[in-house]
């Protein structure tokens, strides 16, 4: 059975460019020392059509790189996506012909657009280029997506510099949408955007899920945003995933325990008097992904581990319930099935 | 009772601008106890960074205290020399800023930037000032704390980095430490292993604490008092529990509903309509009123701050939430 989005056995590596040193010393054949990156390992997640996926993880841990080769902006080093069967990008050199059917919106609205471009032209510079729409039909056809995302189409004519950065935001997501995309990326689209604006943003994915029928990736660092809008959640260590699992219930029985750990780290709001300690810390640093431990990447930090997590890698497999995959050797395996 | 540790009252920093004074905090006041952790909380420009800084005596121009005090201990700050003002920085009153990365001068080496900031205000020997740098080090949880002398800035996490600014901010057992948003720019789990080693400092230095942060949940569960500010004013205060389980004024109110851990999963959230206004042009009156179901022809004028027993909020129609008590 295939799903909408497959994202297959992915890895991407960052090797830093040989000095000119190293490379001569290299072409008279003596071993060079390469430090790559494993940004993301062989990784492999698939997506339902019409899904929202979230997928959460620490700064440095791959979840931005994987954004990027699912939206095609960045070819894996090995491994491929695909989006109803055909690929967004295989391995290797550039594509002739890039998918549109993938599109992205990214966390810094400041960052993202061109403050010399009227936001109108931002919107159709797209799909003009794809042939969605042609010159003549460019400005009902921006209102009707301005109108969308709850601006007004008169905006059309002004520059980013003109709004604010929630409605950036809303021009960001109207631009990824006149592309008519089947799969959203967003990576971390509500960081960057204060509580109550942010509260606006997250109400409107939820209204064009409902509309479109979007297939989504939510990426973000924030567990209660993504526990808010995501069907289900993967969560990243190190260029791994190490759970994935519907939503609720991976919140509410966590298997992993990075997973228990970082659920545990985030503050609750304290609404008792009496009440303190509402967070539990993970022990320990993100290890470099320079030099990652062996075994399970989690081991050093792991309050349970054993001998074996050392040595031996941990691979996804069913645990704990039908729906839930846990890449750890001690997860609980999936409980059998309560007579009915 | 004995004297607050800061007192600050009637607090105005302006900005004079080419297109007006900006009032990025009108007429702020509060008083911290010695050992007391407040959460200073609002949205970006609501003022709580300037106020933060203003009563380190830190705003440049064109930004200019143009009113009110600050007393750290009984003296007044406001209006004091910078020779003066260095005195005191860093030695009883101290600030950890937002960006680790940032903070640190990359340069200078840990060992190097902690020995400077003990000899700005006392003399010591080098061996007493490596054991003290090294003894700080590990109270802010650093491991292998001799070693990180030697190391520069780069050489360190995100989180780490944030522990050496405490630590440095620490190193003269300051009365008052003013924290910008510490954690903002860290993850969740170095944000915890942040949070605790800061409630047992505080417990165990009686450090008071002005914690700055937008969010609530970090605020609660450090702060026992919360200031909520909006547009440059203190719009509510009280115990943070009583204010955050039943708050008076709308807007923190709409904070709180907006939170997505209030709702159900999937469902809209509660938002605040609009978006904050400019400093520049703010609403005559209360200046939340633009954005507030509840507001009326009343909220043209600017309300007063309405006294409830230790709770305080500045709105002519507050919510009818339970008397705290």
């Amino acid at each position: 059975m295939s799903s909408f989005v497959e994202v297959e056995d992915v890895s991407k590596l960052f090797t830093p460019r040989l000095s000119v040193g190293e490379r001569i010393a290299s072409a008279l054949g003596s071993a060079v020392e390469t430090r790559s990156l494993h940004a993301v390992d062989k990784l492999s997640l698939r997506i339902d059509r019409g899904e929202v996926m979230g997928l959460v993880g620490e700064s440095g841990c791959g979840k931005s790189t994987l954004g990027r080769i699912m939206a095609g902006i960045l070819p894996p080093t090995s491994g491929a996506v695909r989006v109803a069967g055909q690929p967004v990008m295989s391995a290797g050199r550039k594509p002739s012909k890039r998918t549109t059917r993938v599109q992205m919106v990214f966390q810094d609205p400041f960052a993202s657009l061109d403050p010399r471009m009227r936001i109108g032209e931002t919107i159709a510079e797209g799909p003009i280029a794809h042939g969605f729409v042609d010159r003549s039909g460019v400005v009902p056809y921006v209102g009707q997506w301005l109108t969308a995302v709850g601006l007004d189409p008169g905006f059309a004519s002004r520059f980013p510099h003109q709004f604010s950065g929630g409605q950036r935001q809303r021009v960001a997501i109207a631009r990824a949408l006149a592309m008519q995309p089947d799969v959203l990326i967003c990576d971390e689209p509500v960081a960057a955007l204060d509580v109550s604006i942010q509260a606006q943003i997250i109400n409107l994915f939820l209204k064009l899920r409902r509309e479109l029928k979007l297939t989504m990736l939510f990426i973000s660092h924030d567990l209660g945003v993504v526990r808010h809008v995501a069907d289900r959640t993967a969560i990243m260590y190190l260029g791994r995933i190490i759970e994935v699992g519907e939503t609720q219930s991976l919140y509410q029985n966590p298997s992993h325990p990075y997973t228990q750990g970082l659920l545990d780290s985030v503050p609750k709001l304290v609404l008792a008097d009496d009440e303190s300690v509402t967070f539990r810390p993970i022990e320990g640093e993100l290890p470099s992904p320079l030099s990652p431990p062996t075994g399970c990447h989690f081991h050093p930090r792991c309050p349970i581990a054993v001998a074996r997590c050392k040595v031996d890698t941990p691979q996804l497999r069913a645990a704990a319930s039908a729906s839930r995959r846990v890449a750890c050797h001690l997860a609980p395996p999936v409980a059998s099935l309560a007579p009915a | 009772m004995s004297q607050p540790a800061l007192e600050v009252r009637d607090l105005a920093t302006h900005f004079t601008t080419r297109s007006g004074v900006l009032k990025a905090v009108d007429g702020v006041s509060f008083a911290l106890a010695q050992g007391e952790v407040i959460g200073l909380v609002g949205e970006s420009g609501s003022g709580k960074t300037v106020t933060g800084f203003s009563i380190l005596g830190l705003v440049d121009a064109p930004g200019r205290i143009v009113a009110g005090s600050v007393k750290l201990a009984g003296q007044e700050l406001v209006g004091l020399s910078g020779r003066a003002l260095r005195t005191l920085r860093g030695r009883r009153i101290a600030m950890v800023f937002q960006d680790p990365m940032t903070t640190l001068n990359p340069v200078l080496t840990i060992g190097r930037q902690m020995q400077l900031a003990i000899l700005a205000h006392e003399r010591a020997g080098s061996t007493a000032v490596r054991d003290r740098s090294v003894a700080a080090l590990a109270r802010v949880g650093i491991p292998d704390a001799y070693r990180r002398l030697h190391a520069y800035p780069h050489e360190l996490s995100g989180g780490m980095r944030q522990r050496v600014a405490i630590a440095i901010a620490l190193l003269h057992r300051p009365d008052v430490i003013v924290c910008d948003e510490p954690t903002t720019a860290l993850d969740v789990s170095i944000q915890a292993q942040i949070l605790t080693e800061m409630k047992s400092l505080v417990r165990d230095l009686g450090t008071a604490l002005i914690w700055i942060s937008h969010d609530l949940a970090t605020v609660s569960s450090l702060a026992s008092r919360v200031l909520v500010m909006y547009a440059g004013r203190i719009i509510e205060e009280g115990p943070t529990a009583g204010v955050l389980r039943s708050p008076f004024h709308p807007y923190t109110r709409g904070l709180l509903d907006s939170l997505p851990s209030r709702s159900v999963p999937g469902g809209d959230l509660a938002q605040i309509p609009g978006s904050t206004p400019s400093l520049l042009r703010l609403p005559e009156g209360c200046a939340f009123r633009s954005r507030c179901a509840r507001a009326t022809e009343l909220c043209l004028a600017p309300p007063p701050l309405e006294r409830s027993g230790v709770r305080a909020y500045r709105c002519h129609h507050p919510l009818s939430a339970e008397v705290a008590a």
